[in-house]
């Protein structure tokens, strides 16, 4: 196993985000973990990456414990979080965005990386010398998971990566996750878009108010009639 | 033309020093949202290190000068860890008024420590002697003030656009949380910002006491109000914008009281007459850009 959570309880600002999480992620996965808006998806995933301080519960990763770890221990450990609204750095080059994804990495790779990222995302090789801040939505998402990849990472996790963009672009998202995946690099997804997240999951989680209700494969939960009633808006 | 050219010199100097303070300023305020208001006090805590180690100590001064940029930046870097870092997640107002704090505490035990008699800054020929340039006589401050503000500067800038460390500070300038997922480690990023700018204070004290050789607890209020008003002139947060701020706060400064003799006395008002016209058309500050505050 990956990664496991073991039932972690999460509070900011008196509110008690995540009460009793328990989630396990294993080696070339995909997992999806989906749930309404509030349910606590994002919190899950930065509580993993060390932005939010665990109440209780462990985080294991690789069978290590790394709960309270600050979010550089993560990142050396290879596990990144590329963050809902991709938080790229608008006024730095595209280029620098890549370079400052490998921040820890003192190897000699990281200009071989870089132009690994060129042939995975040919549009940031176009645009290297542009401010990241000028580029579409959908480029600044490619670069956001770009930039992750930067960090050489084991687990790469995904906050809305389909959030506000076209359909179009939205697809080449998925195909590229399952790239990833493809690569080596097991991928913690979370989505509104159930559907798609679902399709391409190997396994899902349903968050609802800080706590997991349903797990089970993309194809079960796909066709669990909850899961269709509630987010997927089908009967 | 001789006189002109003389203001223009002098100009370029006080400019210079007024963009070495401004940087402090206008760095930290990029890393913290912060205005730091004991800026003005680390400046004039370096001018009394520096009066102790050449004139207590008897060290050479290129040694003294040395040690006092050295504990300047260092004594700029403790009172982040005592007075700002505990404050970390507390709303921005705590800070600044744990800034005010800072700098009155400083001010005061200057007083305590080292008394409230003016002192008289350590002469050092190499920079203070009198030379004769086109026809220009002036201190050999006029020119080395402005060629040093200019080597370090351009040191800045490359720290700032081609190194690791550089990336690291302007990352953190971004967005915390973008910042600490690439695993940059703030707190030190915030440190090492907090030790340039006042390192650079450090040097614009050195400068600015060999020029205006009087030291006294209250010595870098007036110097620390006025580069913050060239920080926030040339756009707070930006680096380059500091220091147009500073040459053009120093140039306004000097090139009209040297046409209106008169108004000398009014010299310091004529900064924030400045600053008020500045923010009326462009509130940003001059190479300010607009962005939305940081939540």
């Amino acid at each position: 196993m990956m990664l496991e959570l073991q039932d972690l309880h999460v509070s900011y600002g008196g509110i008690r985000a995540l009460k009793g999480v328990s989630i396990q992620v294993n080696e070339g996965e995909i997992v999806s973990l989906i749930g309404a808006n509030g349910a606590g998806k994002s919190t899950t995933l930065r509580a993993i990456s060390g932005l939010e301080r665990a109440q209780s519960g462990k985080i294991l990763f690789n069978g290590e414990d790394i709960t309270g770890k600050p979010s550089k221990y993560m990142v050396q450990k290879g596990l990144i979080l590329v963050p809902e609204g991709r938080l790229i750095f608008p006024d730095m080059t595209v280029l620098e965005n890549l370079k400052i994804g490998a921040y820890l990495r003192s190897d000699r790779d990281v200009e071989a990386d870089i132009q690994r990222m060129y042939a995975l995302f040919p549009r940031l090789k176009e645009r290297a010398w542009q401010m990241a801040g000028t580029l579409s939505g959908g480029e600044q998402q490619m670069l956001a998971v770009g930039r992750a990849l930067m960090s050489k990472p084991k687990l790469l996790m995904m906050d809305e990566p389909s959030l506000g963009l076209a359909p179009l672009v939205v697809k080449d998202i998925f195909s590229i996750i399952r790239t990833i995946r493809d690569s080596g690099v097991t991928v913690l997804l979370i989505e509104q878009n159930a559907n798609a997240a679902l399709k391409i999951a190997d396994r899902g989680y349903v968050l609802e108010t800080g706590r997991i209700t349903l797990e089970g494969s993309g194809r079960e939960l796909l066709s669990d009639p909850a899961v269709r009633s509630a987010y997927l808006g089908k009967s | 033309m001789g006189v002109f050219l003389q203001q223009l010199a002098n100009a370029l100097c006080v400019g210079s020093l007024y963009a070495l303070l401004a940087i402090g300023y206008t760095m930290v305020y990029g890393v913290l949202r912060l205005i730091n208001f004991a800026h003005g006090e680390i400046f004039m805590m370096a001018m009394y290190i520096v009066f102790y180690g050449i004139g207590l100590f008897l060290l050479p001064w290129y040694i003294s000068f040395t040690l006092t940029i050295l504990i300047t930046a260092l004594l700029g870097v403790i009172s982040e860890r005592l007075a700002y870092r505990p404050l970390r997640d507390a709303p921005r107002i705590s800070v600044l008024i744990s800034a005010i704090g800072v700098s009155y505490f400083l001010q005061n035990l200057a007083t305590v420590v080292f008394g409230g008699r003016p002192l008289t800054f350590p002469e050092v020929p190499l920079f203070t002697d009198v030379i004769s340039l086109g026809g220009v006589k002036m201190q050999r401050l006029g020119i080395l003030v402005p060629a040093i503000t200019a080597v370090l500067l351009l040191a800045l800038m490359y720290l700032i656009k081609r190194t690791k460390t550089g990336l690291a500070m302007r990352a953190v300038a971004k967005n915390y949380d973008a910042a600490r997922l690439m695993g940059i480690d703030l707190n030190r990023t915030i440190a090492t910002t907090f030790f340039i700018g006042s390192a650079l204070a450090g040097v614009g004290a050195l400068m600015w006491g060999l020029k205006y050789p009087q030291i006294s607890p209250t010595v870098g209020s007036m110097p620390g109000i006025k580069c913050f008003i060239a920080a926030v002139l040339g756009g707070i947060g930006n680096t380059a914008g500091a220091v147009l701020g500073g040459l053009m706060l120093g140039f306004v400064e000097i090139m009209l009281v040297a046409v209106f003799p008169a108004l000398s006395g009014y010299r310091d008002a004529f900064a924030f007459v400045l600053l008020i016209f500045v923010l009326l058309v462009k509130p940003t500050g001059l190479m300010g850009e607009k962005t939305t505050e940081k939540v």
